[in-house]
């Protein structure tokens, strides 16, 4: 403890909380006693903060709106096709993607814990690992999109995914009505991660950002 | 286990409230508690199915109070205390005070990131011929087991289709008490919101789990 403690009580955070106290003291029994190196911990949050997040996901679902055979590979196996593409080929074996259709859409949840395919979309949001989605989405999704702002005509399907073992599931969404003759790159930017967990769409050309 | 973790179809948690630009990690330290998981996990510590177990065995009100990585941490505690990697003295002393433990990887070093960035594999060579196909009907058994399940609450007695079989893959419920990987075939299952929820659901609902094979049974 330094001496920080004994004066700072302005709420200027300089004070440790509990939390932090005893994930401090964990990492250094851990790393004295040889378990795991420091710096590679400080190498597995580098690597999530700057290589995974739906930016893989979202060129997986360009490409699939571009190249039919792509499409039909992706749906097929999605670990196999994902794994053709250079740029975001690194996905584990159990990846699966669903495909929504003017009369399906599909969504994803973990009731159990916090299931979500990380390669493609990076961490799960704090809300799709929060109670609220993980106790309603299977039972009212209706009423979920609605908190996401998101309607569905009433006679759309809804299905919804319960992620309960180590299959991963990535939302095919639409591809957006006014994007004939775009290219994959500039449809891209359309995907959303939420459009990938099926909490919401893509985005509209011309739509503001 | 019927744990508080089981949460589909509870009532009454409210809305789901999206943060607009949510930032990867809320607190420093919550990129740490995911970096020691993943780093103990991959030093063979344990399975990703006993870190679930040990989340869900915190006691039910300090489940629901404690945020994701402070349940991470928690676990993450018991975890390691129970299999005898750390001592409550080292935890009393916030330092190593007694001798570790062998690890059945060794120790994980900065070599080691880049493998953990792909998800493990779980698919495991079949032990027997497949029970079902694609289009059979199942029901869910009626089971409640006293340790780690991945059957959820709420499909339990219920009637639902086989949509999709994903080959055999490492049994969550054995896995999670250090009792085997015990590979089963794992389905798709699909249940029709009706069935699950009563008359009065939306008809235009479906749900599906993945459901391992002990789970189930012929109707």
């Amino acid at each position: 403890m330094s001496e920080h403690d004994h004066h700072h009580h302005d709420h200027d955070h300089s004070e440790l909380s509990e939390t932090e106290l005893r994930v401090r003291a964990l990492e250094s029994i851990l790393t004295e006693k040889g378990y795991v190196e420091a710096a590679a911990l400080d190498a597995i949050v580098q690597a999530y903060e700057t290589k995974i997040g739906p930016h893989n996901g979202a060129r997986v679902v360009a490409k699939a709106w571009t190249d039919p055979a792509f499409k039909k590979a992706l749906l097929e196996d999605a670990s196999k096709a994902v794994g053709t593409l250079g740029h975001v080929s690194r996905v584990g074996d159990h990846l699966v993607a669903i495909e929504n259709t003017p009369g399906r859409h599909n969504m994803v949840v973990c009731t159990l814990c916090s299931c979500y395919p990380w390669e493609m979309l990076g961490l799960p949001p704090v809300w799709y690992k929060a109670s609220p989605y993980r106790s309603r989405a299977v039972k009212d999704p209706r009423g979920v999109l609605a908190d996401f702002g998101v309607s569905l005509p009433k006679e759309t399907e809804i299905r919804v995914w319960d992620s309960t073992a180590e299959t991963r599931f990535l939302v095919l969404p639409m591809r957006p009505a006014g994007t004939e003759g775009w290219s994959e790159e500039q449809l891209v930017d359309l995907v959303t991660r939420d459009s990938m967990i099926g909490t919401g769409f893509p985005k509209t050309p011309g739509a503001p950002s | 286990m019927n744990g508080v973790h089981d949460m589909g179809g509870m009532d009454g948690f409210g809305k789901v409230e999206p943060e607009p630009n949510e930032p990867m990690f809320h607190q420093e330290w919550e990129s740490r508690v995911l970096a020691m998981v993943r780093a103990m996990g991959a030093a063979g510590a344990f399975s990703i199915d006993a870190s679930r177990f040990y989340r869900e065995t915190l006691p039910p009100q300090v489940y629901l109070s404690s945020s994701y990585y402070r349940k991470w941490l928690l676990g993450l505690e018991a975890l390691l205390l129970d299999k005898g990697y750390i001592s409550k003295d080292d935890v009393a002393a916030g330092h190593a005070v007694a001798p570790a433990k062998s690890l059945k990887h060794g120790k994980f070093s900065i070599a080691d990131v880049e493998r953990i960035m792909v998800r493990g594999k779980f698919g495991r060579a079949a032990p027997a011929a497949a029970k079902f196909k694609a289009g059979d009907r199942v029901r869910a058994k009626n089971i409640h087991p006293a340790t780690h399940t991945r059957l959820p609450r709420y499909v339990r007695g219920h009637v639902g289709v086989v949509e999709r079989d994903h080959g055999c893959h490492v049994f969550p419920d054995t896995a999670a008490n250090d009792a085997g990987e015990h590979p089963q075939w794992l389905y798709t299952v699909v249940f029709d919101g009706r069935e699950l929820w009563g008359p009065d659901s939306d008809p235009t609902i479906k749900v599906s789990i993945d459901a391992f094979e002990p789970y189930l049974e012929a109707i």
